[in-house]
């Protein structure tokens, strides 16, 4: 079955959680993965959003944190400061799950501005949401983002939450941060995509691993799996 | 006891020009009819507040009734960004917009504090991010037992909260259930506050995982079948996801924007 970039990059999201684990998503990539998660290999996956539903099974995409569809499916429904107090600062949380806007080699996620300087910015963009908390409180972090010049930049205009993450998973391959060091490096490349591709859509000199690999491309299953979900 | 009010009264008696306001509601619940009762009767100068302004503050801010903001996640739910809040920050139309910006964390304890009667809330956050160096309402403190340090973050106290619920019985007794996001401490942390229900009933059966807001802890109940429109009110109505997904194209514009505010204005 042929897949788009896209799909290969949500399935490798996927992939990167574990069944039984605790995991804060966000909407969006990172909502669709974790789904696309609980749906194939890990059906014990606790899916936690910041609108207090824990533990949501929903049965169709969720458009947004607080769809009805995630309060029906939860184990329970918290209240806002029960989520950020009790479940994620003491660290209660396995993984955090982030979209970002911009990042850069270290892996610091910017959500804010975007150019000029933060009281008169280019492009203001929503802001920090669950995420500072999130990066910081999570045991790891992983990013879902698509990988370009706009948004893998070697400085970021704004910290919006901390890096750096243990994975950064993007529609051309995998970036992890480098023993002893913050700097993330190429590890792996998606079938078809070249390391000249994934340094050109990188804003720094992008560092790649000894231990390159290829990503297994999308399976039958993993692929019907995303796509009987994405049109439920 | 609280008063049973009409919408327009509620908003008239407790909303006032240069008041602090906040309309919580996270994703479900969110008191839509009441911000355009304010957009009726002209509120200025308002510092709205509220963790996630979405499409109703991006209404109010675009009308120009707000002189600040202070929230932690100012965007579409789902969809992107709000372009009417958006054009205020970086146009300043149609009036400029101060902004105080949070984490979701920050704002949850933040009215933590305020419903508890205290003057800071103490968190495990922010730390490392630029978010600090631009505003002055977070701050650090020692823990005087670990030596760690730890974000503080002042009390958030409202001059009025108000907030959508399902019911209330004829006292004011308000019953919500499903996410119910910050609201009871957004309540309990404000001046005043107006509750706008589903309906108001003789007698409210109780429901798993409800949130009940006594009488005498609420100013103003106010039955608005409908009130949280496009939100939703869990059990009587659904998200309308296709308006927040219509609402892109609507706010892109001023003039579309404008137009298609005259519908709510008359």
């Amino acid at each position: 079955m042929s897949h788009t970039s896209d799909e290969m990059m949500t399935v490798a999201a996927a992939r990167a959680l574990r069944d039984g684990a605790a995991c804060f998503v966000g909407i969006g990539l990172p909502s669709t993965a974790a789904n696309l998660a609980r749906r194939t290999h890990a059906p014990n996956l606790v899916l936690i959003y910041e609108s207090g539903c824990l533990g949501a099974k929903p049965d169709r995409l969720p458009l947004s944190i607080g769809d009805g569809v995630l309060a029906d499916t939860a184990d329970a429904v918290v209240s806002v400061p029960e989520v950020f107090n009790y479940w994620l600062q003491p660290g209660r949380i396995d993984v955090g799950f982030l979209g970002a806007a911009q990042l850069d080699r270290h892996g610091n996620i910017n959500t804010t501005v975007i150019g000029g300087d933060y009281a008169d910015p280019k492009v203001r963009l929503p802001g920090a949401g669950g995420a500072p908390e999130i990066a910081a409180s999570c045991r790891e972090v992983i990013v879902v983002v698509r990988h370009g010049l706009r948004t893998f930049v070697d400085r970021v205009d704004f910290i919006t939450s901390v890096g750096p993450p243990r994975k950064v998973i993007t529609d051309l391959g995998v970036l992890a941060a480098g023993p002893g060091t913050s700097e993330l490096v190429l590890t792996h490349l998606h079938p078809g995509v070249t390391v000249e591709q994934a340094r050109a859509a990188t804003g720094w000199d992008l560092a790649v691993s000894p231990g390159l690999t290829g990503t297994e491309p999308p399976t039958e299953a993993e692929l019907s799996a995303l796509r009987a979900f994405e049109q439920a | 006891m609280a008063e049973i009010v009409s919408l327009a009264e509620g908003v008239a008696d407790l909303v006032r020009d240069g008041d602090t306001v906040a309309l919580e509601g996270f994703t479900h619940l969110i008191p839509h009819a009441a911000g355009h009762e304010i957009i009726r009767q002209g509120r200025r100068d308002l510092t709205l507040v509220r963790m996630t302004p979405d499409v109703v503050y991006d209404q109010l801010i675009g009308m120009g009734c707000a002189r600040k903001l202070i929230f932690s996640w100012g965007g579409n739910p789902g969809v992107g960004s709000l372009h009417r809040f958006r054009d205020a920050v970086q146009h300043g139309w149609p009036v400029p917009l101060e902004i105080e910006e949070h984490s979701h964390a920050g704002m949850a304890n933040r009215y933590v504090a305020g419903a508890s009667g205290l003057p800071f809330a103490v968190l495990r956050g922010y730390a490392g991010t630029d978010l600090p160096r631009h505003t002055p309402n977070i701050g650090f403190v020692t823990c005087p037992f670990t030596g760690e340090e730890l974000a503080a973050v002042p009390a958030l106290n409202p001059d009025v909260t108000i907030v959508h619920a399902q019911r209330a019985d004829r006292s004011g007794t308000v019953q919500m259930w499903g996410i119910t996001g910050v609201q009871k401490e957004a309540v309990l942390a404000a001046k005043r506050s107006l509750v706008t229900v589903e309906e108001i009933v003789d007698r409210l059966e109780p429901v798993p995982g409800q949130v009940v807001l006594p009488g005498w802890a609420v100013t103003a109940v106010a039955e608005v079948p409908g009130g949280a429109h496009p939100s939703y009110a869990h059990g009587y109505t659904v998200r309308d996801n296709a308006f927040y997904q219509a609402w892109d194209e609507i706010s892109r514009d001023r003039g579309t924007f404008l137009s298609w505010m005259q519908g709510v204005a008359a």
